[in-house]
């Protein structure tokens, strides 16, 4: 149940993608964000989202991980298209009594489901072929001249690498907690809503109490190890752009070409 | 009659993804009613995983657990009847502790039975003694407890479900010889008191060796051995093999045979062991 989480998680490997510099795949990852909503028609929609499936290709992630990091989400993009669909004015195709259903209608349901699909995989894409530890690092390096303005960049950093670093660990002290609790005859599948927010105290007292002790424990052993922020920190593993975050950029910026052109050449499906 | 039975279980975790592990392998095995069985294993063995298909944690992937002859994975059998029947005490599991008071700690367990208010406070009481928790304690908070305590407490409040089967998975850990020889001992005038089958999980030979009858062996998600303590420490060659320590006494022996004694490498008690060497200075006459 919980473990089959798949968002953010990180999926080890050596692919070309894996190895890219994190900074240029947080970059491009925006870039490409951007780029989605740029897109107004569906042929350049498309055309933005061949840049993360060619990358999802590379990085020999396979097919099933890829669709499971969006079909939780599916309800979500049901619910979308069918409000889209609904809504858009334009010409019918179906006319039943206060149903009418249009090419304009389809067209931006089309758009706004797929929108939602690529950037999930994009997303996805960026944290299953970049460890936390590497994506926190990067995020660092990239806020880095907000801390010219005092923003504390450093300890944001270092807060989300914890947080991320405790996900796992909090997941599997939560299953122990709720096995031990079951085999005392706990019963957290049944009974109405009441019932079962009160079957979480059981559950929600031990955790809290450890999720404490274990983070008095961690700055006990931060502060015996002289820690004592970012400041004059420097770092074993150096970030270094190289030819295939080139090529990468040069990937994207094609695609960027591509959306343009179709924008230019199929307007807009926004009219209505 | 046996109390849990186990045929071709088989657990795989996480299937069809890229970290399906198998667990367990065609595992069977027979659990007698009232006996006091240790399981040994290397860190990995798929013994936690094991003992949580005994009280219903987890179902299995193939493969049948019957309790008290039925199967608890059949159409219509409630499953949380079988968590009282076969009561689970996990590792560490002083970290269950929530309870306002260690008394209504304890008392969790026998309320979700539903029992009245005065079999649960009878219940609580001698979960309490037979754990070894004075009785000014129980109105405390768990959380003042010393580690110890809190340990007494959590397998007190399993115990007070009365369970056929108690189930103490590395009840020892973390603890110092004193108190786990204490703990130890405490656990097994209960098996002997309450006549209930235990099951204790162990990574300490000695432990295993001096409370259990017959040992249960697991080695990478199959069972390698299921026998009594002497047989199977009799074939100590193959517990190193799979990387498991013998009982200190035991290596001595084994060592002695290495160097061409005729010794009989089964002994594991302090008694044995002593009369084993008393007789095999008899034989070589050194």
């Amino acid at each position: 149940m919980l473990r089959d989480i798949t968002l953010g998680q990180y999926i080890p490997g050596d692919s070309v993608v894996h190895r890219m510099d994190p900074r240029m795949k947080i970059l491009l990852t925006l870039g490409f964000t951007v780029i989605l909503f740029v897109a107004n028609n569906i042929s350049a929609v498309v055309a933005a989202g061949m840049f993360p499936l060619v990358a999802a290709v590379f990085s020999h992630i396979s097919y099933n991980v890829i669709v499971r990091s969006f079909k939780p989400l599916l309800p979500f993009i049901l619910f979308t298209v069918i409000l889209n669909l609904f809504y858009v004015g334009g010409d019918p195709i179906v006319e039943f009594w206060v149903i009418k259903i249009t090419w304009q209608g389809l067209h931006v349901s089309a758009i706004m489901s797929l929108r939602i699909i690529f950037m999930l995989i994009g997303g996805s894409l960026l944290t299953f072929t970049t460890s936390p530890i590497l994506l926190t690092d990067a995020i660092e390096r990239l806020m880095g001249p907000l801390k010219k303005i005092r923003v504390p960049v450093h300890e944001i950093a270092m807060m989300m690498t914890i947080a991320l670093r405790f996900i796992p660990t909090l997941i599997e002290e939560t299953n122990k907690i709720m096995n031990a609790q079951k085999a005392r005859g706990a019963d957290m599948e049944q009974g109405n809503l009441v019932q079962r927010i009160r079957a979480l105290i059981p559950i929600l007292i031990p955790l809290f109490v450890s999720a404490f002790k274990r983070a008095d424990e961690l700055a006990l052993a931060m502060e015996s190890r002289c820690y004592t922020g970012g400041e004059g920190r420097t770092r074993m593993k150096v970030m270094k752009m190289s030819a295939r975050d080139g090529w990468a950029s040069l990937c994207f910026l094609v695609s960027v070409g591509l959306v343009i052109a179709c924008n230019i050449r199929f307007g807009s499906a926004f009219q209505y | 009659m046996s109390a849990i039975t186990v045929r071709q279980l088989t657990h795989i975790y996480s299937p069809d993804t890229p970290f399906k592990q198998v667990a367990l392998n065609e595992v069977s095995l027979d659990i007698q009613k009232g006996e006091f069985l240790g399981i040994i294993g290397y860190t990995g063995s798929g013994k936690s995983t094991l003992i949580q298909h005994f009280n219903g944690l987890l179902k299995p992937t193939s493969g049948t657990v019957l309790v008290d002859g039925e199967d608890i994975w059949k159409k219509g059998y409630d499953i949380r009847s079988v968590r009282f029947k076969v009561g689970l005490v996990f590792q560490y599991p002083e970290y269950q502790l929530f309870e306002e008071t260690v008394y209504k700690d304890i008392a969790f367990g026998p309320k979700n039975m539903g029992l009245s208010t005065e079999e649960i406070d009878s219940r609580v009481r001698e979960a309490a003694e037979f754990t070894g928790l004075a009785p000014e304690l129980l109105q405390r908070s768990p959380f003042e407890l010393s580690g110890g305590q809190k340990r007494r407490a959590a397998i007190a409040g399993v115990m007070a479900m009365r369970p056929q089967v108690l189930i103490l998975d590395e009840l020892a850990a973390g603890l110092d010889p004193k108190g786990r020889n204490k703990i130890l001992n405490q656990i097994k005038e209960y098996h002997s008191k309450t006549g209930s089958t235990v099951l204790l999980v162990s990574h300490s030979m000695e432990d295993i060796a001096r409370y259990s009858g017959r040992v249960l062996v697991m080695h990478r998600g199959s069972l390698l051995m299921l026998d009594e303590v002497s047989k199977v420490f009799a074939r100590a060659d193959e517990l190193v093999k799979t990387g498991l320590d013998l009982p200190e006494l035991t290596k001595v022996l084994l060592i002695l045979q290495q160097r061409g004694f005729p010794v009989n490498t089964s002994a594991y008690t302090k008694e044995d062991v002593r009369a084993e060497l008393l007789r095999l200075k008899g034989v070589t006459g050194c």
